[in-house]
């Protein structure tokens, strides 16, 4: 078994099971304060520590993933949605106009930092966790065009595509049944990079203030709370910090792993 | 070559044309009144009235925008609304401290990267090699803003070498100035060395790989002669781009980076814009930054066709 896979999967599968049980089980209350208990070092009772409103920060971290998990997820299920069928139309139509105005799309999307997108967004719309998602959604959108669109090129002068063709399938059902299928592994691949990106995308956002909002427990907003008392209560930053390092650490071993698997001769090319 | 460069050239345009739409639109249009946006929900109508008249709201949408642009390229990027100092003024000021951020960030970057890369492509598989690459793991997944908090603690809170924050200014001299942006620039470079290394590691293992190589070492050429002599020139090309499109993420990065040093740069100015409804001053930052990004993937472009002739050709 490939090794990368295995410690990525561990990892990020323990994040998203923390998300998971935090929905009918968190060791405190996330929304309560205790300030006999403020500031707590870690300890048996709090194996995190405790902030500045008593709060458990191991708690908070399990309802934080669940935050992190959604805008990541929605992100790439935005960027997957909108940019796969773009992707297939540029590919099955070639040099058209189309083809012409989807290429020149993404590469505007491309030359917008992402942040700058997510800042002029909040900016006339609002910091919140919906704007957050859209804005890293929509920088994710050319990431897949782009990716289907070279891989469903070469996958057209394929001889089943011909075959298909010759039967008298028109171009979108052709798309759909033949080069969609294969071009699967591309994009679970890329899938979870652009998760791991989206993750760290929202924490960097929710940082600054611009994702999302109290009381929803964030990673990147338990950062920023803790940034003017981690010098003499440091484990404040330190467990927000090390949840969002290993989540982003295991999805990107798990994609390279399940490169490696999915695609040999990647591994072969790759060395 | 020349038409290379103009067919670029006129891509340049393009591209700055339809994103300064896209800016101008986002922000004049989409949230319906700027003034009444700006102004807050109890502004009074003659207040409103004079904003509209100051922010030019009263003319059409393209007279709007032609006014805007054309300001622009005169170097008039209007009035701030809270500060009521020209936009230029306030964005000459502080991009005397983002850009040297940016840079002092690419150059640390690319002097970790480099010596990084070529170490474990020549060593491949070896120790060296599994620990660069290891370390190139963690340094992608690492949140840079998180990393910068570490370093405060470390380096400003326990060992007192380097301030937490803030900008000494460039008249207190350069090295004093240079000190308080080290920290936010390794920061900034960190993630971006790690990317860089392991783009520079698989273009030069992919060159190592190519028959020119064999037959420079079949010539008797060592495999360091044949590494420094032939491969490296050939593997830069790809790790160039790189570069480029990293200047995008470092001037986004510098903005999140800017805020947890508290360096008044653009990227502070762009937060303290939003939250005081300054929407001139947003507008204005954004599209310069977008210039940037869009100059700097052009010139990377042409460097590239002066390097590679096939580049030239094919295009």
């Amino acid at each position: 078994m490939n090794r990368a896979l295995i410690i990525g999967a561990v990892l990020s599968g323990a994040f998203a099971l923390a998300a998971l049980i935090s929905f009918v089980w968190v060791p405190y209350d996330v929304t309560g304060v205790d300030i006999a208990n403020r500031l707590k070092a870690p300890s048996l009772g709090h194996l995190f520590g405790t902030d500045h409103f008593g709060r458990d920060i191991f708690s908070m971290i399990m309802v934080g993933a669940r935050t992190s998990i959604a805008v990541a997820v929605v992100a790439v299920g935005i960027g997957m949605l909108i940019g796969i069928p773009l992707g297939l139309a540029a590919a099955a139509r070639k040099g058209s106009l189309l083809d012409e105005l989807i290429m020149r799309g993404n590469d505007l999307v491309f030359a917008f930092p992402s942040l700058l997108i997510a800042i002029m967004i909040t900016a006339v719309f609002g910091a919140s966790a919906v704007n957050a998602i859209v804005a890293i959604g929509i920088f994710n959108i050319p990431v897949f065009a782009r990716l289907v669109r070279g891989a469903a090129l070469s996958l057209w002068t394929k001889d089943y595509v011909l075959a298909a063709r010759v039967s008298g399938k028109g171009a979108a059902r052709i798309s759909f049944e033949h080069i969609l299928p294969n071009v699967t592994n591309l994009l679970i691949v890329q899938g979870t990079i652009q998760f791991s990106l989206g993750i760290l995308a929202e924490a960097g956002l929710s940082y600054v203030g611009l994702g999302a909002q109290p009381p929803t427990p964030s990673w990147g907003r338990m950062l920023a709370e803790s940034q003017t008392m981690f010098s003499f209560a440091p484990h404040l930053a330190i467990f927000p910090g090390l949840a969002i390092l290993l989540t982003v650490l295991g999805l990107n071993l798990m994609g390279d792993g399940l490169r490696d698997v999915l695609d040999p001769r990647l591994r072969r090319a790759r060395r | 070559m020349l038409r290379f460069v103009l067919k670029r050239l006129v891509s340049l345009w393009l591209s700055l044309v339809v994103a300064s739409v896209v800016i101008f639109l986002f922000v004049e249009v989409v949230p319906g009144d700027p003034a009444a946006y700006m102004l807050g929900m109890n502004a009074q109508e003659d207040t409103l009235n004079a904003l509209r008249e100051q922010l030019g709201l009263n003319g059409s949408l393209l007279e709007r925008y032609l006014s805007w642009v054309g300001g622009m390229l005169r170097g008039d990027f209007g009035t701030s609304y809270t500060y009521r100092t020209p936009v230029s003024e306030m964005i000459g000021e502080r991009m005397w401290i983002s850009l040297p951020l940016a840079v002092f960030a690419l150059a640390l970057s690319t002097l970790i990267a480099f010596p990084a890369g070529i170490w474990a492509a020549s060593k491949r598989g070896s120790i060296a090699d599994v620990s660069v690459m290891s370390l190139t793991q963690l340094g992608v997944a690492i949140p840079n803003f998180w990393f910068a908090m570490l370093m405060v603690l470390l380096f400003a809170v326990n060992l007192r070498w380097f301030s937490a924050g803030g900008f000494a200014g460039w008249d207190v001299g350069f090295l004093p100035a240079m000190k308080s942006l080290t920290l936010p620039a390794v920061a900034l470079a960190l993630p971006q060395a790690s990317i860089l290394a392991r783009v520079m590691r698989s273009s030069l293992l992919d060159t190592l790989g190519e028959d020119y190589i064999r037959t420079a070492r079949a010539k008797g050429l060592s495999r360091r002669q044949a590494l420094w002599k032939h491969a490296l020139r050939n593997a830069l090309i790809p790790v160039l781009t790189i570069i480029g499109l990293q200047f995008s993420f470092l001037m986004a990065g510098a903005i999140i980076i800017e805020n947890v040093f508290f360096l008044p740069g653009l990227g502070r100015l762009v937060f303290q814009s939003i939250s005081a409804r300054d929407l001139i001053v947003v507008e204005s930052v954004v599209m310069l930054l977008v210039f940037a990004v869009i100059l700097v993937n052009f010139l990377v472009d042409v460097a590239y066709a002066l390097v590679d002739p096939r580049l030239r050709v094919r295009s």
